[in-house]
């Protein structure tokens, strides 16, 4: 069998490097830069609109930037798994893995062993007969999931690949996606979860098509500029423009940081709110609408 | 239900394609095909051989229109001119009475043909017991000797299965095909097809493959069936009917892949392609003599692959043409076929591969690093 990841080289790496994309008077990126490294999981996250997808498919190679560079290696090393799950209805789960295979010139045998241990570990190996369109959304995305990094890509895009799944199926694709990494492949992964963010090695923060934060989970929450607090309200005045709702109370967000009593520490998913926040609050000033 | 009534028309507008297939397609339709539909004969091409071949001219009338005079030929030249298509009645003088050979394969002009030619008998015979009871009269022509060659029996289904064969190779080579491609758009495979190592050559070559077998071996299958079951003869050259349906074939799955190629989902394709089908059905010469169509709708006739097929198939089953004599439809077949397929591989180029990668692809599994640069000219592989 060919080595894991044999695209992967030490000091290599693949991304973005001031990246434009414009749909029409859109710009659905804005200058990003990006790098995502072998080995490590990439999770690229933002509200909607906030060109995750569209980052994807620049690295992915299915769109073109209108400026900037993209680094990735060639198709024969590059996995993608769309918004969609890509698989084809009509063809069942080892038929779809099959096509796969042939498209990537994977041989047959190691094909049949590699696809074979993916699908068993993901469960899947008792539906194997079973029609793609047949699949619930959990199993067409696992299935999507090992379709992509079946040939071993050196870089491993996936869209949103844990969306809408179940966290038993959420469980065994992380289980896929840190086995393509242990394998040396580069993963980046979009994803809503915010939660499921904090696993990743890197996370990049986009909104608007701009990057917002980038780095560790940790080093993205020790960034976030001022503090948070906790209300059971939201805050009358100013101070209720930069709160939020979560887990039935209210998150204030003071950008000063003068006071530190009464704050809580942050996580990922305060620190993504607060530098969106604080894009929005910079681009509609005090007495204007914004949340 | 007014909720229902509002929402429908909001989602009619905004289908453009649709609304226009509903509003201003039939009215089209309806010009082009009311001046199609007709099975009137105004003009049949004549030939006329042997040493009174020049008083033939002078001596048929409308709708009969001479074409080409040979007075050192015989019959052999004549049939070689109705076998090649150049006219559908000849007409060999000679020692004895004139012989009216007439290309049955042209049903409604060979049947048109024979209702003047009795009318013109009938006529004489009038004349004739006017002055005196004799059958012909002194000075009068003798009456021809009417054959029907290549479908003496004028039977409708020898003309029409070669040319239903050519129905079927549509049917499937542009509506099957085009619903084909299109459901890799649909079913959201299209951009995963886009990033993988495949040519966008090889996609297109693999994607129309399996439907030019399908659609070979449905030709074969209505050939066959021609034949066995309702007697269509099968007199020139199989090879030659082949090569002809293997360009037929390229440009209508080319067609399919075109429609494809500009369809969002199945139903504009099936709407698309319904609109390139139904022409070349009315317009081909398939049902209507293409003399019969009105000339301002006539060239459309000429632009659509069926109506050569139509020539070849016939050409080919009912007159055995040889290649020779059939070049001018293989030739507009394949000019056809490479305008259709060039299009369509272009198409299917942008289509597939929205952004095509720029550099290297590098060796197969290899990890060559592809940088795509949207500033340079070529991209770089670094």
């Amino acid at each position: 069998m060919t080595a894991p990841g044999a695209a992967g080289s030490a000091g290599d790496w693949w991304g973005t490097e001031d990246v434009c994309v414009r749909f029409g008077d859109t710009l659905a990126l804005d200058h990003v830069w990006f790098r995502a490294e072998p080995g490590r999981v990439s999770a690229v996250v933002g509200g909607d609109g906030a060109g995750r997808t569209t980052l994807l498919r620049c690295l992915a190679g299915a769109l073109a930037p209108a400026s900037g560079r993209v680094r990735r290696p060639g198709p024969m090393a590059t996995g993608y798994l769309s918004a969609g799950s890509g698989i084809y209805p009509d063809l069942s789960v080892t038929e779809n893995l099959a096509f796969r295979a042939a498209a990537y010139q994977i041989p047959p045998q190691e094909a049949r062993e590699r696809g074979g241990e993916l699908l068993a570990r993901a469960g899947l190996d008792r539906v194997g007969d079973r029609l793609g369109g047949q699949l619930s959304g959990g199993m067409r995305q696992k299935l999507g999931v090992i379709a992509a990094m079946l040939h071993r890509p050196a870089l491993l895009v996936l869209d949103e690949p844990t969306t809408g799944v179940d966290p038993v199926s959420r469980a065994d694709l992380w289980w896929l996606i840190a086995r393509a990494a242990a394998g040396g492949a580069a993963v980046v992964l979009a994803t809503s979860y915010l939660d499921e963010a904090e696993r990743a090695h890197d996370v990049l923060v986009l909104d608007a098509g701009m990057v917002l934060a980038s780095g560790t989970a940790e080093q993205i929450v020790a960034a976030m500029p001022g503090t948070l607090t906790v209300a059971g309200a939201r805050p009358a005045g100013e101070a209720g423009r930069r709160a939020w709702r979560r887990e039935g109370r209210w998150r204030v967000w003071d950008p000063t940081a003068g006071d530190t009593a009464g704050t809580i520490a942050p996580d990922l998913q305060d620190a993504v709110t607060v530098a969106i926040l604080a894009r929005e609050l910079a681009l509609v000033p005090a007495g204007g609408e914004s949340r | 239900m007014w909720a229902m009534i509002v929402k429908e028309f909001r989602q009619l507008r905004r289908d453009r394609r649709t609304l226009a297939m509903m509003i201003v397609m039939p009215v089209v339709l309806l010009i082009v095909f009311g001046y199609a539909a007709s099975f009137d004969v105004t003009t049949i091409p004549t030939v006329a051989a042997g040493p009174e071949a020049g008083q033939v001219t002078h001596l048929v009338g409308e709708p009969f229109h001479v074409v080409a005079t040979e007075p050192s030929q015989g019959r052999a030249w004549a049939e070689q001119q109705l076998r090649d298509g150049n006219a559908a009645v000849a007409v060999v003088t000679g020692d004895g009475r004139p012989q009216v050979l007439i290309d049955g394969s042209q049903l409604f002009t060979a049947k048109a043909a024979i209702a003047e030619l009795s009318a013109a008998a009938a006529k004489a015979a009038v004349h004739g017991a006017a002055a005196g009871g004799q059958a012909t009269p002194p000075g009068s022509q003798p009456q021809p000797v009417v054959t029907v060659l290549y479908n003496p029996d004028l039977n409708t289904s020898d003309i029409m299965i070669p040319g239903l064969a050519g129905v079927v190779l549509v049917f499937v080579g542009t509506i099957i095909t085009s619903l084909g491609v299109v459901r890799e758009r649909q079913s959201g495979t299209l951009e995963q097809l886009a990033v993988m190592p495949l040519k966008p050559r090889d996609v297109f070559l693999g994607k129309i493959g399996p439907y030019f077998a399908v659609a070979a071996l449905d030709l074969a299958i209505v050939v066959s069936i021609g034949v066995g079951l309702f007697g269509v003869p099968f007199r020139g050259s199989l090879a030659v009917f082949a090569l002809g349906a293997l360009l037929f074939l390229f440009v209508t799955l080319g067609i399919g892949v075109l429609i494809s190629s500009v369809s969002e989902n199945q139903g504009q394709a099936i709407q698309l392609a319904f609109m390139v089908t139904l022409p070349q059905i009315l317009l081909s010469g398939l049902i209507f003599p293409l003399s019969s169509i009105a000339i301002g709708v006539r060239w459309i006739s000429y632009l659509l692959p069926l109506t050569y097929f139509n020539e070849i198939s016939r050409g080919v089953m009912l007159r055995a043409e040889p290649l020779s004599s059939l070049w001018q439809p293989f030739l507009f077949l394949a000019l056809l076929g490479a305008i259709v397929f060039t299009l369509a591989s272009l198409r299917f180029r942008a289509y597939l591969a929205p952004a095509a990668p720029r550099g290297g692809t590098g060796s197969p599994r290899s990890a060559q690093k592809v940088t795509s640069a949207a500033s340079a000219p070529s991209g770089s592989a670094g």
